[in-house]
């Protein structure tokens, strides 16, 4: 602690004058700015007439069902996270190797896919319900999939792994003299999970059920198949349906006051993280031998889970995917394909490179200044795709409009027309917004573990400047690049929100078809760019998996 | 007995981690397993508490059976309290919390005032409503003894308390621990592998190796009367000096005729000497010469290494008046005060 002190000192005290780097920093974290500010700054200029249409015939309804959804989501995503969690990393039964890292699949399957594939599965006209119809005559004891219920309980299937994947960690590293310090106290074992084990996994628990929280704040595509109206669904239907981009800020202004709440709890928890970490370096507890029925209850819950929330639908996907194959897999298919990868390619070789600017700035000037603008041009993570769109649009559509009354004064009549928010520009500012925190956080850890002495000791063997950064710097970096190059352009393809409402006319993704075809009920023909999006989705979870200490 | 550990025996695989390990605590006293890393020291001490299993003996506290091979009383039923090495102090607990844990017999406010009493024993009343990342390591480890005593334990089992506090600190702190468990009158066994500590702490200590107690005595007796030659060798400084018996309880050696009192050694055996540092006395008049060749500054004494004239070493204390250079030859006197030999080996 006090050494990295002094040396914070040094590289400040070094660059005190310097303003340039705060300046680029700031420039930086514009994209992320605007859209804050705008959004932020509608509450501050209500129109009094929108406002009334909202108050009185959105907003209850919009409120109601958000409350709703996350609260039934962050309930049954934080027990079956935590559960599963405490079963696969305390506890040995058949099949435990196996469900370790598969529980962590679902990862793969963004909820609108799920969602969909739920929807036309389950449906009066899916399979299943026809299939009962043929045996039994009826299906009309299926409990119908279109409701609060089937909402919470697809985005829960596919939001529990952010929960699993923190609450196993906080499990696997608690090590066992906390528990063991409980029973010379008095406790039975049983009594220590309680008292113990949970209480001090809390923090991560919390954190990642703040996670859910946001990505169900933040859900368009799976709340859209289901005609379930939440703020995103709403701020959409505003854009696009009304035209009112009044109406969009507001509602968006809304949904940011929640979001920020749960912001606030993930900091929170975070915070809690770091002190809660134990410096227990001791063994781990031996896992508890589940015997008998126990051992088969085990087993079976986490094979219902994973055969619910990835296993059937990714068979239900191929299934589809393969009956429409024949027709559907042509040119115009490949040709989302490209403008997915495109898109994503270029998101990726911008906020990789902005994070590496990003990273090295900080590193070089831990100033708390700089510290502070990082922050705010990361906090874009927490912000739903439909409020950045629409809080990036608003001012891109001004400018456009300002500099069309320019070209016009300046050219008369025969000025050509622009269109600035038609532009893939525009898009990949959102996701510059919304994913630099994607791209910035693993750089930075990489970087974080380049200390000062490297430098020093290469300094000291003669090797410094560009050469440092060739021979030493990059080869340390370079899995921490390729990590956020992945996270990036993975989420990149699986955006909806942002794409839909900020893309160039015309310029159709695999998501956006996804999103075209769902909207017409046709879940067979939105199968095939899905499993591309599944597939795609597979790599970070393979290589979550594959770092060293997950397999445990 | 309060504590009986008779014949205790645990392994791991093929491996014994503990072999025949016996001894035995009074009601108020303080012991210690003493010995290298690796020499069964914790495992033996986790064997009591109840974390490990024990193939074969037994253990016992005031006659009840706490261990023996296939049946052991779960650890909470023991009524033992265990300070760790790392604290294991629980994070989302304050300090107040910590060490109330322990108390859920007890009502709300003698629960409370119980654990304002041992914080207050400890010296930390004032940060009871702190959380342990708020502490320092040396107060952690107080709030860690305060939790293990808090229940009024029959016994105390301190797991190398001190090894992750700084030297300075460690002295100190191991003054203050006996201080406070001698206060409350509580039977204690400590674990460590560093001698100072095991002397400041202890009243009796055991020194292991291999699983195995080598000696069970005062820290007095380990010194002066080693009953081993690795205790000898593990405890304090000294060399063996090679030297044959020459008659009844006189020893020859390079540095002059010895007498040796208790054993009986037969004419003509060879034996190894222990001299200690302060054995071995300068004296400027003395016929016997040795080299120096290294020596370190002390403080108050020079540890001089001499070199005989045979090729063998000795140390000696000396005080750090006596400022010889390394090369010069110096007078010295041998004056055992308990004279220590053991057969030689072959």
């Amino acid at each position: 602690m006090s050494s990295s002190a002094v040396e914070t000192q040094v590289y400040s005290r070094t660059q005190r004058r310097d303003l340039s780097v705060p300046l680029v920093v700031l420039l930086l974290s514009v994209p992320a700015l605007i859209p804050l500010f705008v959004v932020v700054g509608a509450v501050f200029t209500p129109e009094q007439a929108i406002w009334v249409h909202l108050a009185s015939y959105v907003l209850p309804h919009v409120i109601g069902n958000t409350a709703k959804l996350v609260l039934g989501v962050a309930l049954l995503a934080g027990l079956l996270g935590t559960s599963l969690a405490w079963l696969t990393s305390m506890c040995e039964f058949a099949g435990r190797r196996f469900f370790d890292w598969a529980l962590l699949l679902p990862l793969a399957m963004p909820a609108y896919v799920l969602a969909f594939i739920a929807v036309g599965f389950l449906d009066y006209a899916g399979p299943l319900q026809t299939w009962m119809r043929q045996i039994f005559g009826s299906s009309t004891w299926v409990p119908p999939i279109r409701s609060t219920g089937g909402v919470i309980l697809v985005l829960s299937l596919a939001l529990y792994p952010y929960v699993y994947l923190l609450a196993r960690g906080a499990f696997l590293t608690q090590g066992r003299r906390a528990q063991e310090a409980a029973r010379t106290l008095g406790l039975s074992a049983g009594a220590a999970l309680w008292r113990i084990v949970l209480p001090m996994a809390r923090p991560w628990i919390a954190a990642g059920i703040a996670l859910v929280c946001m990505e169900t704040l933040a859900d368009f595509g799976a709340v859209a198949v289901f005609n379930y109206d939440t703020f995103t669904t709403a701020i959409y239907r505003a854009w696009f349906g009304m035209f009112s981009v009044n109406a969009a800020l507001e509602l968006a202004a809304v949904l940011l006051l929640f979001v920020s709440g749960v912001f606030l709890l993930e900091r929170r928890s975070r915070a809690g993280v770091r002190f809660a970490s134990t410096r227990d370096t001791s063994m781990r507890a031996p896992r508890i031998m589940l015997k008998g029925t126990r051992n088969a209850l085990a087993s079976c819950a986490s094979l219902a889970v994973f055969s619910i929330a990835f296993l059937l639908p990714f068979v239900q996907l191929l299934v589809w995917s393969v009956t429409r194959a024949a027709s559907d897999l042509d040119s115009r298919y490949w040709g989302f394909v490209a403008n997915s990868v495109v898109l994503a390619s270029s998101a990726v070789a911008i906020i990789v490179g902005t994070a590496l600017i990003l990273a090295y700035l900080q590193r070089r000037h831990p100033a708390r200044f700089v510290n502070g603008l990082i922050r705010t041009a990361t906090v874009g993570y927490a912000i739903p795709g439909t409020v950045l769109a629409v809080g990036i649009l608003v001012p891109i559509v001004a400018l456009n409009n300002v500099l069309q009354d320019l070209l016009r004064m300046w050219m008369g009549p025969a000025a050509p027309s622009l269109l600035l928010q038609g532009t893939l520009l525009t898009v990949l500012l959102a996701y510059f917004a919304r994913f630099l925190a994607v791209g910035f956080h693993p750089v930075e850890s990489g970087l974080h573990r380049i200390t000062p002495s490297i430098d020093e000791a290469s300094i000291g063997l003669g090797v410094s400047g560009a050469r440092m950064l060739r021979r030493v710097h990059m080869p340390l970096l370079s899995t921490s690049l390729a990590t956020a190059a992945t996270l990036v352009f993975v989420d990149v393809m699986k955006e909806m929100p942002i794409t839909l409402i900020a893309r160039p006319f015309g310029w159709d993704t695999l998501a956006v078809r996804v999103f075209e075809m769902t909207a017409e009920g046709e879940w067979e023909r939105a199968a095939l760019p899905a499993v591309a999006i599944v597939l795609v989705g597979l790599i970070p979870a393979a290589l979550l998996t594959r770092r060293g200490e997950y397999v445990a | 007995m309060w504590l009986e550990v008779h014949n205790v025996a645990r392994h791991f695989g093929a491996r014994a981690a503990v072999l025949d390990l016996s001894f035995t605590l009074e009601r108020g006293s303080i012991g210690c397993l003493l010995g290298p890393s690796g020499c069964g020291k914790t495992t033996a001490l986790r064997c009591i508490a109840g974390f490990e299993p024990i193939d074969q003996g037994s253990i016992r506290a005031q006659g009840r059976v706490l261990s023996e091979p296939n049946s052991a009383m779960p650890p909470e039923k023991r009524q033992i309290g265990m300070v760790f090495q790392d604290y294991a102090l629980f994070p989302h607990l304050t300090v107040e919390q910590n060490v109330a844990f322990g108390l859920h017999r007890l009502s709300f406010t003698d629960r409370r005032r119980r654990a304002m009493d041992l914080l207050s024993l400890v010296g930390l009343a004032d940060r009871r409503s702190h959380f342990p990342y708020q502490l320092s390591g040396g107060e952690q480890q107080r709030v860690a003894l305060a939790r293990a005593l808090a229940p009024e334990p029959d016994i105390v089992l301190l797991d190398e308390p001190f090894s992750s506090l700084d030297v300075e600190l460690r002295e100190r702190l191991g003054v203050e621990v006996r201080s406070v468990l001698k206060h409350l009158g509580a039977t204690a066994l400590l674990v460590t592998h560093d001698q100072q500590e095991a002397f400041a702490v202890a009243d009796v200590i055991g020194v292991m190796r291999d699983g195995r107690l080598e000696q069970w005595d005062t820290a007095y007796e380990l010194y002066h009367r080693p009953s081993t030659r690795f205790v000898a060798d593990f405890i304090g400084q000294g060399v063996f000096l090679r030297g044959e018996v020459s008659e009844a309880n006189t020893v020859q050696t390079e540095v002059g005729y010895v007498r040796m009192n208790g054993a009986h050694w037969r004419m003509g055996q060879e034996v190894d000497l222990l001299l200690r540092p302060d054995d071995v006395i300068h004296d400027d008049a003395s016929e016997l010469k040795a080299e120096i060749c290294a020596r370190a500054f002390r403080g108050a004494e020079f540890l001089y290494t001499l070199k005989l004239p045979s090729g063998a070493t000795i140390l000696s204390l000396v005080p750090s008046h006596h400022d010889h250079a390394v090369g010069e030859r110096i007078g010295i006197r041998i004056e055992p005060d308990h004279v220590v030999a053991f057969e030689s080996k072959k």
